[in-house]
């Protein structure tokens, strides 16, 4: 099993780690398939994600998935955002070994909730 | 530096061994069959190193089949004697930190419709004596235990269990694959009928491993061929690589008690220096009870695999029961076994080491490393939430 050099560089420099105070929407899940757990959290403005940031527990493909879906909703609306799947993810980091691909659900379902979290918030 | 902690996967060819190894490539590459000079050349050696091996494990030449390894030793152990012996039974007890090596032949021989009983182990990986006493049957024909665990490397009370097979008149079969080299033991005093070895662990060739069968116990073959090995392993012999073997139990006996000393000085050093230097770890196996060379630690929060991966990048290499790297996606059985949560299942790492490991590679570990599991545990919502109660 060998990462792509796009994968072991965001592994190598995560980028957005971290948390935000007081997000406009947080989401956690975990990995079904081997126990990890993704957070992220995300700040709105005009139906806009502004900023993005996240704190993972799994393995090199989930560290770096979860690094670079924080770049990838970077100012997208959360109409756009939504749009984002593990797929997307998948090609964007040039691809991950067949092992590996059920890391990316971890992106794509913590980004999801983050964006469900902050409609919740925002409903009443 | 290129560091490498991973001697329970393999081991570095003993140079004196390669060198021992050479000539029968290409100068004495007769078959060990023919009766002209090229091939008693060849048949000389193989018996040379027979009785290398015999030495080291306090056995008779003769008591002893050469194969290709620890996973055929344990195939044809196993499958090999329940398939001679047939009016011996038709129950099987093993335990639960088996290597794969044996856990799926067993599996397999169940599916044939043998009876199988896995005993489980205590939480420092240990088989309890008495719980495969209780699991005797009036036809169990074979009990198969490991003399030391390969991921945490704990140490079973084989003679112990070697006494209650005795007792009960049933085969015992040892995989000592993790044992040879790193433990002084005679097979006769474990009562061992059947114990296989690996070569490749030992700083001997890959591709290269012993039965041993005890006198007066009958195995099968598995393969139909011709009469090598007294017809129980049929093929020409690996020349190079037994020699290769034997060289290398040569060596073990000769060095066994010095490098004990000088590996568990090591593997000490480098475990109270990651306790003093790192937080929420915790020693799998209890460090009374586990192989000299073996450290097998949880880092609480952080996964395996990207541990491995940042310390990979800095020159160490070791390895981890963590589900991410498994390839099946499933923890480390042994680690499930001794009950470990499974968070910190996946944040195990494996440090095994050998002769050829150096205090200043210790050193420059204890210096990496601490600062590598602090970046993983920023990282870690697991670690957070931790810090957030103030544990
Ligand atoms: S998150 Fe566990 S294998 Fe990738």
């Amino acid at each position: 099993m060998e990462y792509s050099k796009k994968v072991m560089e965001h592994f190598e420099n995560p980028r957005n780690v971290g948390e935000i105070k007081n997000p406009d929407g947080v989401g956690r899940v975990g990995n079904p398939a081997c126990g990890d757990v993704m957070k992220l959290y995300i700040r709105v403005k005009d139906d806009r994600i502004i900023e993005a940031k996240f704190k993972t527990f799994g393995c090199g493909a989930a560290i770096a998935t979860s690094s670079i879906i924080t770049e990838m909703v970077k100012g997208k609306t959360l109409e756009d955002a939504l749009k984002i799947t593990k797929k997307t993810v998948v090609e964007a980091l040039d691809g991950l070994p067949p092992i590996k691909m059920h890391c990316s659900v971890l992106a794509e379902d913590a980004l999801k909730s983050a964006i469900e979290d902050y409609y919740k918030k925002n409903s009443q | 530096m290129n560091i490498y902690f991973d001697n329970n996967a393999t081991t570095k060819v003993d140079s004196e061994v390669l060198e021992e190894m050479l000539p029968y490539y290409s100068k004495f590459y007769g078959n060990p069959s023919s009766v002209h000079d090229f091939g008693r050349k060849a048949r000389f050696a193989v018996n040379k190193a027979r009785s290398q091996v015999a030495k080291l494990l306090g056995i008779q030449p003769e008591e002893l089949i050469f194969t290709s390894g620890g996973t055929e030793s344990n195939n044809l152990a196993i499958k090999g004697y329940l398939f001679a012996n047939p009016k011996a039974g038709r129950h099987i007890i093993t335990s639960e930190i088996e290597h794969h090596a044996v856990l799926n032949p067993c599996k397999e021989l169940k599916k044939q419709g043998y009876d199988l009983t896995v005993v489980s182990i205590n939480k420092e990986g240990v088989v309890n004596p008495e719980e495969i006493r209780k699991a005797i049957r009036g036809d169990t024909a074979l009990i198969s235990i490991m003399y030391a665990n390969n991921e945490v490397g704990s140490i079973q009370p084989i003679s112990e269990i070697g006494n209650i097979a005795k007792e009960h008149n049933i085969c015992f079969h040892v995989d000592a694959v993790q044992a040879v080299g790193k433990i002084s033991f005679k097979t006769k005093e474990i009562k061992a009928d059947l114990l296989s070895l690996s070569g490749h662990k030992i700083n001997g060739p890959k591709g290269t491993g012993v039965l041993y069968i005890r006198k007066g116990i009958k195995v099968k073959s598995l393969q139909q061929g011709g009469h090598h090995e007294r017809n129980i392993r049929p093929g020409t012999e690996n020349v190079p690589g037994i020699v290769g073997l034997g060289k290398a139990c040569e060596i073990a006996k000769k060095t066994l008690n010095e490098e004990v000393i000088y590996v568990s000085n090591l593997r000490n050093k480098l475990y109270l220096g990651i306790r003093e230097r790192i937080s929420d770890i915790k020693l799998n196996g209890c460090l009374e009870g586990i192989l000299p060379n073996t450290l097998n630690i949880s880092f609480a929060y952080i996964e395996g695999e990207s541990l491995l991966l940042k310390l990979n990048k800095k020159g160490i290499n070791c390895s981890t029961g963590s589900a991410c790297t498994s390839g099946s996606l499933k923890a480390s059985h042994v680690l499930r076994a001794m009950k470990v949560p499974s968070h910190m299942i996946q944040g195990s790492i494996r440090f095994s080491l050998g002769k050829y490991n150096k205090e200043e590679e210790i050193e420059y570990t204890l210096k990496i490393l601490p600062g590598i599991v602090q970046q993983l545990r920023e990282m870690s919502p697991l670690y957070e939430g931790i810090k957030e109660d103030g544990i």
